[in-house]
């Protein structure tokens, strides 16, 4: 395998990471805090597709659907039952209450699924190609990954700058008094980004187990932890640093795990994260938070 | 006499009550086992509680009492269990009393741990809130992760380190390999008691009420309490962010070596960032800054999952639904208008007097 084809595979997965960075980052961004329970959204949006696909047969593109609505369905009344009661209370006891819907979440599954590890149906039917004469191959999978993932990107992007729904965010995000003020429905808000959030995660699912086919209750754990660290690498809270971050920490996951170590990908990954952290404490396109006295 | 108890100041007298309550449940748990009314499931968890407690209040110095978010404290755990049995596992034939090679193997652990944390402290902890709680559980990761792949032996010409296996440490006849990849390190032996584990933990309490109630305690609560105004009286913030941070990672290596002493096996893949999580659960449960509560929640929430045993697999399903409900118990304002409606205290008063009527 050629460094091109590391790298367009380090692109296709840190797309994935960068879809689910950005449900973290839009929820730290509007609710500020950390929804520890996203990873598991993902992981449940893999059983809902392998379940639709492998005992009702239904099709690839109708289980996908049908995944997108059902953890849009989850992340709405996870947010409405566990986060919405704890508004105020300190952000401590909100993480808490993540981790336990994560646990909670992992533990259903366990039940209903059993713990050995599913074999996950690719849900893209698009053959491989290979480029310069066969010296590049490119699997379908992430043949549809980048696409996709720039598609909803720039959707995404144009939603938030254009639309009410998408301004009303910035503006809780910005200042959640002030938004009020204006006329902003904020719990309605958080809910929404709640609800964008599941379904990109649900996406991201789909196109995740779709390479990488091992589905277990605890498999959106991972990469639900390096999609956090993607949204911090870019700047918690920052639309575009998600982004930017997703895809960087794919490529050099890919990168280190195929030049240096196999075992050590993890690790490297982390250690590049601490560098940008300690060059730039608020990431790549974190904004400077000015104290006041 | 009642004059004598009101000379002693507030904090010694909270300290007394809870080494106090240490005490008396050390003392009912080795009654239980001497009377034989304590089962063996019980037994087994005895030394486990010491050291999750340990944890417990090792990382409320850091979250509690320093105001950092840390979501890597396994990993201090994690090294202190490693340093200590590396160091118990190869003296075991040179040192044959076993009460002092394990007080050197605390040592050894706690020195460790407490290095490891005043250099992550010094490179971190400028950074603030959750960019800090993201980098402790990087920190946390890497060191779990390195420790997965390094194979550690000894022989005459002194230790070798590889990263591959255990051939390429090119150890010559007379060498042992002792820390093993993701196997870890094996037949540590099992030093750890009970009783060393409670002495151990009112040490940690009393390192921790001490470090609290002196002159550099008042300033790591200044720094938590707002580092400006510290610094502006002439705190120096990086010194006492560290020290409280390499302590805290200290005392953590003691609960680690206790740990690695307690089982006799050690891998690196437990102290992941399940066990760091599950730690800042019994600290934030226990409450902020409160080391009695922390040990309580440590015990409660490691006995919760046990005695959920007969729920077979749903046992950790409870035990997530039974933390989301406490956490909203406590915090959700609901609850909040319902508990001051119905505690005990309001339904006392109303017993004994009459409530006065609200303008």
């Amino acid at each position: 395998m050629s460094f091109i084809t590391y790298l367009i595979n380090g692109i296709s997965l840190g797309s994935v990471y960068a879809m689910i960075a950005l449900g973290y980052t839009m929820v730290y961004g509007i609710a500020k805090m950390l929804n520890f329970a996203h990873g598991d959204v993902i992981m449940v949006g893999g059983f809902i597709i392998f379940t639709l696909m492998s005992s009702l047969g239904l099709s690839p593109v109708l289980a996908v659907l049908i995944a997108i609505v059902l953890c849009t369905v989850l992340g709405v009344t996870i947010e409405g039952v566990a986060y919405k009661p704890l508004r105020k209370a300190p952000s401590l006891a909100v993480l808490i209450t993540a981790i336990g819907v994560s646990y909670l979440l992992q533990n259903l599954a366990l039940l209903i699924f059993g713990a050995g590890s599913k074999s996950f149906t690719s849900v893209i039917p698009v053959p491989a190609i290979s480029l310069a004469g066969g010296r590049i191959p490119i699997s379908g999978e992430t043949l549809v990954t980048i696409p996709v993932c720039i598609i909803i990107m720039i959707a995404l992007t144009i939603f938030i700058k254009k639309s009410k729904t998408g301004r009303a965010m910035v503006a809780v995000s910005e200042d959640k008094e002030a938004a009020v003020l204006m006329g902003v429905n904020v719990n309605k808000t958080i809910a929404i980004t709640f609800a964008i959030g599941s379904a990109l995660a649900a996406i991201a699912s789909a196109l995740m187990f779709s390479t990488y086919t091992n589905l277990s209750s605890t498999s959106g754990a991972m990469p639900g932890i390096k999609a956090f660290i993607a949204a911090v690498f870019g700047g918690i809270g920052s639309i575009p640093g998600a982004m930017i971050g997703g895809i960087l920490l794919g490529i050099i996951e890919i990168l280190s795990k195929a030049y240096i170590s196999t075992q050590l990908g993890d690790a490297i990954v982390f250690l590049v994260l601490i560098i940008v952290l300690l060059v730039k404490p608020t990431g790549i396109l974190g904004k400077k938070i000015q104290e006041k006295v | 006499m009642k004059k004598n108890i009101l000379k002693i100041n507030k904090s010694t007298r909270n300290n007394m009550v809870t080494i106090g309550l240490i005490v008396i449940a050390y003392a009912i748990c080795q009654s239980m086992i001497v009377t034989g009314n304590m089962s063996n499931l019980l037994q087994n968890l005895l030394v486990s509680l010491c050291y999750y407690s340990i944890m417990a209040i090792s990382l409320n110095l850091t979250v509690g009492i320093l105001g950092h978010l840390s979501l890597g404290h396994a990993g201090f755990m994690c090294i202190g269990a490693f340093a200590g049995a590396f160091f118990s596992k190869s003296m075991v034939n040179t040192i044959d009393n076993t009460f002092i090679r394990f007080t050197l193997a605390i040592l050894i652990g706690a020195a460790f741990a407490g290095l490891f944390g005043v250099i992550i402290g010094v490179a971190v902890l400028r950074l603030r809130g959750d960019y800090l709680a993201i980098v402790t559980l990087a920190f946390g990761e890497i060191i779990k992760n390195v420790l997965n792949v390094l194979y550690i032996g000894y022989d005459k010409r002194g230790i070798h380190i590889s990263a591959e296996d255990a051939m390429s440490l090119n150890l010559d006849e007379s060498g042992v390999v002792i820390v093993k990849g993701a196997q870890g390190i094996s037949g540590t032996p099992r030093d750890a008691t009970f009783t060393i584990g409670v002495i151990l933990l009112i040490i940690s309490y009393l390192i921790i009420v001490n470090l609290v109630n002196s002159r550099s305690g008042r300033a790591i609560m200044s720094i938590r309490d707002n580092h400006i105004a510290a610094e502006s009286v002439g705190i120096n913030i990086t010194k006492y962010k560290i020290l409280a941070f390499s302590i805290s990672a200290a005392l953590a290596g003691v609960a680690g070596v206790l740990y690695s002493h307690n089982i006799s096996s050690v891998q690196s893949s437990k102290f992941g960032y399940n066990m760091s999580i599950m730690i800042l659960v019994y600290v934030v449960l226990g409450g902020m800054g409160n080391l009695r509560g922390s040990i309580f929640a440590a015990i409660l929430l490691t006995l919760l999952p046990e005695y959920l045993r007969f729920l077979r697999d749903y046992r950790m399903l409870i035990y997530a639904i039974v933390l989301i409900i406490m956490m909203l118990f406590n915090w959700a304002p609901a609850c909040i208008e319902w508990r001051k409606k119905f505690s005990f205290k309001n339904l006392l008063g109303s017993v004994f007097r009459k409530t006065k009527k609200e303008v």
